[in-house]
């Protein structure tokens, strides 16, 4: 049980794919204008990882060493074309909005990353595991990012809502007087807030490193 | 999951093989290529799969989300026609980049067409509209369909990004004349009719501009337009072919 908790530990915080292996950039920066389209591209990530780690790791025995980078992409590319005509058909709006970034989850480094390091050598269970662990590390970092993003640029949180879940609505934390801060809607405003928490995160684990 | 056997890198037949009377070089080439085939048979299955089943259901919502817009600038009481089956397509290289047109009637009589074009010259390129032009040539409204301005800067173009949600830009070419000539179809900073946002002209001047030009083409064709058998198509020139 020990090795499988780890594993979410890793995931979550020690090996955070936002925050401390700085992969899946593009992602990152593209989509996370607001909370509800980061996190929804960072479950669909998830989705896509599990699987995809799921999948490799039982066929890992028939994979033949000198092919397995191209076998791991066209089992991911395959996956994640599921995955994006899955969303298309049930949330379509959303689709909409998201577009290109779903299928662009196959070219996203952290998915091939953990196929290779992880799901190529270990067991189904645990891969399944640490795909869904490497990717909620992701949401979450997207989800803060999305939400300072959102809240910084526009003054809401939850702008979008309705098209994942109908009947909600936004809610405008700073007022409607709120004049907006564009540069925290456009792409030099992820750069700096993502830099701003990954700051945050090495001193959070400075200040535990120093503890006795 | 099971595998074809060519996928099975370790085959152990009982006598020697074409396989293994190969060297080992151009042998394990061999059992790579037919592993790789084998994947890429399975998966293209897959995804095919997938495509198959989800097909009815795609189409399905692009439909709705196609009917919402048409419903946003054409109300549904004004008409009593399959709109969505009754179409007529224009090429959209045609100088007013007018494309799929819609024609809403009730009974016999004509109402309005309700048609896709777009601006080309968006701050962040192409940007779609669905604009609706009732018989008297006066446009019922006009919805962006998909843009990629400058989010809260251009994208008031949006409605739903329009901050002032009582009287959204977007409602001002509501019951506009598409006689109307040319120069008038500009905002205001331009000489034209039309009013826009400090700060961010080069949206709302892509969009009138684009409405204008597609507005005054569809109104000149607009008897042919109706007449036409459906799915009609007609060219860039706008003749029908």
């Amino acid at each position: 049980m020990s090795h499988l908790m780890e594993s979410v530990r890793n995931g979550l915080w020690r090996q955070n794919p936002g925050l401390a292996q700085i992969l899946g950039l593009c992602p990152i920066l593209a989509i996370s204008t607001n909370m509800v389209n980061a996190v929804s591209l960072g479950l669909a990530t998830v989705m896509a990882m599990a699987v995809s780690n799921l999948v490799i790791s039982g066929l890992r025995r028939w994979i033949a060493y000198e092919i397995r980078i191209p076998v791991f992409i066209l089992i991911i590319a395959a996956l994640v074309t599921v995955l994006d005509l899955a969303f298309n058909a049930f949330f379509h709006s959303l689709y909409l909005v998201l577009g290109i970034f779903i299928p662009l989850i196959t070219t996203n480094c952290i998915v091939l990353a953990r196929a290779e390091a992880y799901a190529a050598k270990n067991g189904v269970l645990e891969s399944t595991l640490d795909g869904i662990a490497m990717g909620l590390g992701l949401v979450w970092v997207l989800a803060l990012l999305g939400a300072l993003r959102e809240l910084i640029g526009n003054g809401t949180l939850f702008s979008g809502i309705d098209m994942v879940i109908p009947g909600l609505s936004p809610i405008s934390v700073l007022g409607d007087a709120y004049p907006g801060f564009l540069l925290a809607s456009l792409p030099p405003g992820a750069f700096f807030i993502l830099g701003g928490l990954i700051a945050g995160y090495n001193a959070i684990n400075a200040r535990r490193a120093a503890r006795p | 999951m099971t595998l074809p056997d060519s996928a099975l890198p370790d085959t152990t037949p009982a006598r020697p093989s074409f396989l293994e009377k190969l060297p080992p070089a151009p042998r394990r080439a061999l059992i790579s290529a037919l592993g790789l085939t084998a994947f890429t048979v399975f998966f293209t299955a897959l995804m095919a799969f997938t495509h198959e089943v989800t097909r009815e259901r795609i189409q399905a919502a692009a439909e709705q989300q196609q009917m919402r817009l048409v419903n946003e600038v054409l109300p549904t009481e004004h008409y009593d026609n399959a709109l969505l089956s009754d179409y007529i397509d224009a090429d959209d290289r045609n100088e007013a980049h007018v494309g799929r047109i819609w024609r809403a009637r009730s009974g016999q009589t004509p109402v309005a067409l309700v048609f896709n074009t777009f601006a080309p010259d968006g701050y962040g390129g192409r940007i779609d509209l669905i604009v609706s032009l009732d018989v008297d040539g006066h446009i019922g409204g006009v919805r962006v369909a998909s843009h990629k301005e400058t989010p809260g800067l251009g994208d008031y173009i949006d409605p739903a990004k329009d901050r002032d949600r009582q009287n959204p830009w977007i409602r001002q070419f509501a019951g506009k004349d598409a006689t109307l000539p040319l120069a008038h179809w500009a905002v205001k900073k331009d000489g034209g009719d039309f009013d826009f946002h400090a700060g961010a002209t080069v949206s709302p001047r892509a969009v009138t501009r684009a409405v204008g030009r597609a507005a005054a083409w569809v109104h000149a064709r607009r008897d042919a337009l109706f007449a036409a058998p459906k799915e009609t198509h007609f060219n860039a020139e706008g003749e029908k072919q």
